[in-house]
């Protein structure tokens, strides 16, 4: 019989710590940017059944990276979460505050539980409000914390080095073109300091757009519309975002109709 | 994991379960007096006077359905609201008319809609119609008990059936039985005369607008035969709620788009009360 070694709280802490970082490294990152319509979910995510990105509710969506059971697990509960808040009281009445609350303190109990291993996961709950300053954006780390974010937000593997990026160019008012092209440009810059290139099949694009005439305003982007706007030249995007913002509404909810169908 | 899951503000143990992507089953484990079949009845003697919601008609055309109702529900001989709304979207590419039990029947739409989305939201595909309109007829027949009462739901479902690209109708009776309607198909107190209506002016070939025009004359018939039934009521701007599935999805008609088809035969009945007619042989 060996006597166990006494291991100090911090030194358990920090253990914990470390191994849920060190999982959550080793994924691909996703990043989340406000435009002026919405919210937009980048994630470098090839399969196009395992989704990183989804919808919560009407105007909620979810993102995650780190171990996949461990989220979808998560990411199931929150929508039985919601489904349940809304029918028993209204649909209003569910927002992203109160489901952040409960993945904060679902993330807490279970990384500070002994008996668990802690969820190798980092979150992302964000709800798109009537206008910019009404959007919300919530970053959940392993340990049960919560960030209230603004604007650019990115998580996974070289999240500092993208945050960074994103800090210093996203700005208020950008177009869906604009925040898409910029969050493409992030997510290419690799550890070494060296780009790589994203083809449109490798990302799982998905937005939370307020001018979508559904109760849902989660949608995908997805194919030909993404490449379009991936496409879409600087000085192309600068004349065409007048008519854009004026035809997309339209166009949005044609290709949200052919999108759903094809899914 | 059970024993800290209770008031900390955790997800529950059941959420986090993985298992079913319906919610009527994970109401069933987590919550059950939430589920409508679930509550005990009391014994009662004789009808009890409660809202009514009366007929729904239906027609399919060739790029899809369309699903109307009229805006009545009735409490025995008293008209207990005028402009009740029976026709919902069930998702993106169905809609459901109810008739009976107005209480009950909404409840029943919210938990139906609900539970398609559920299944979107957690598969992230969405059910086929015959899978979804099957899932309807499980919802009607936990009612069962509460129909043999006299509170029957009676439901009309409609949909864009995305694998055979065509419009499909199906009927229900209390029991949950359920059966495909082809061409159209008439539910509630009113339906034995929307039925008759719609029998002599359907046609396979109909276009989407004509298809509007057939459901509203066939609700104009119901309304004049069936006191349960109510007409269009131009003076208030009450217009049967008209709904439209097609490939594009799920549209339910402006008002001012159901006044036009309304005025257009409202105009032709002061010459012709009793509508357009059939040719004998």
């Amino acid at each position: 019989m060996s006597t166990p070694f006494y291991v100090s709280p911090q030194q358990a802490m920090a253990d914990r710590a470390e191994y849920a970082r060190k999982g959550i490294a080793r994924g691909r990152s996703v990043v989340v940017l406000q435009y002026t319509d919405g919210v937009v979910f980048v994630a470098e995510n090839p399969s196009r059944a395992l989704h990183k990105v989804s919808e919560i509710y009407d105007r909620i969506a979810f993102a995650a990276v780190g171990k996949y059971n461990e989220f979808e697990n998560l990411r199931i509960g929150g929508v039985r979460y919601a489904d349940l808040r809304g029918y028993t009281y209204d649909r209003d009445d569910v927002t992203a505050r109160g489901l952040a609350n409960v993945y904060a303190q679902t993330l807490g109990g279970i990384f500070s539980s002994a008996a668990e291993k802690p969820y190798e996961v980092e979150l992302i709950v964000a709800e798109v409000g009537a206008g910019p300053e009404d959007d919300q954006i919530y970053r959940l780390p392993h340990d049960g914390s919560i960030v209230d974010e603004h604007g650019s937000v990115a998580i996974g593997g070289n999240a500092d080095q993208i945050s960074t990026y994103l800090d210093q160019r996203h700005r208020d008012g950008m177009t869906l073109s604009e925040a898409l092209k910029l969050a493409v440009e992030s997510l290419t810059r690799d550890n070494n300091g060296g780009e790589r290139t994203l083809t449109a099949e490798q990302l799982e694009v998905a937005v939370l757009d307020r001018t979508r005439p559904q109760q849902r305003k989660f949608k995908r982007l997805l194919g030909r519309q993404l490449s379009r706007l991936l496409e879409d030249t600087p000085t192309g995007a600068a004349e065409s975002g007048a008519t854009e913002s004026g035809a997309e509404p339209e166009g949005s909810s044609e290709e949200g109709g052919a999108a759903s169908s094809e899914s | 994991m059970e024993a800290n899951t209770r008031s900390t503000g955790r997800l529950p143990a059941a959420f986090l379960t993985p298992g079913s992507s319906s919610f009527m089953d994970f109401l069933a484990s987590h919550s059950p007096g939430l589920l409508p079949g679930n509550r005990p009845l009391p014994a009662v003697k004789g009808a009890i006077e409660i809202p009514h919601g009366t007929t729904i008609v239906g027609a399919s055309f060739p790029g899809g359905v369309v699903l109307a109702g009229d805006r009545r529900a009735t409490m025995g001989n008293v008209i207990a609201q005028r402009d009740i709304e029976k026709v919902f979207p069930a998702d993106e590419y169905s809609a459901v008319g109810i008739a009976g039990t107005a209480g009950l029947a909404v409840e029943m739409v919210k938990l139906f809609q609900l539970e398609l989305e559920h299944f979107e939201k957690v598969e992230g595909v969405q059910l086929s119609l015959e899978g979804k309109a099957n899932r309807l007829s499980t919802m009607i027949r936990g009612n069962l008990g509460m129909a043999m009462q006299g509170l029957a739901v009676v439901p009309l479902f409609a949909g864009w059936d995305v694998d055979r690209q065509k419009g499909r109708i199906f009927s229900y009776d209390v029991t949950g039985g359920r059966s495909e309607e082809h061409g159209f198909a008439a539910t509630g107190s009113g339906s034995v005369f929307a039925r008759g209506s719609l029998k002599k002016l359907f046609r396979e070939d109909l276009t989407e607008s004509q298809a509007l025009t057939l459901v509203v004359q066939a609700l104009y018939d119901a309304a004049d035969d069936d006191s349960a039934t109510g007409g269009p009521d131009l003076a208030r701007r009450i217009y049967p709620i008209v709904t439209v599935i097609t490939e594009e999805g799920f549209r339910k008609l402006t008002e001012a788009e159901c006044s036009e088809i309304v005025r257009a035969i409202h105009e032709r009945r002061l010459q012709e009360p009793d509508g357009p007619r059939a040719a004998l042989l």
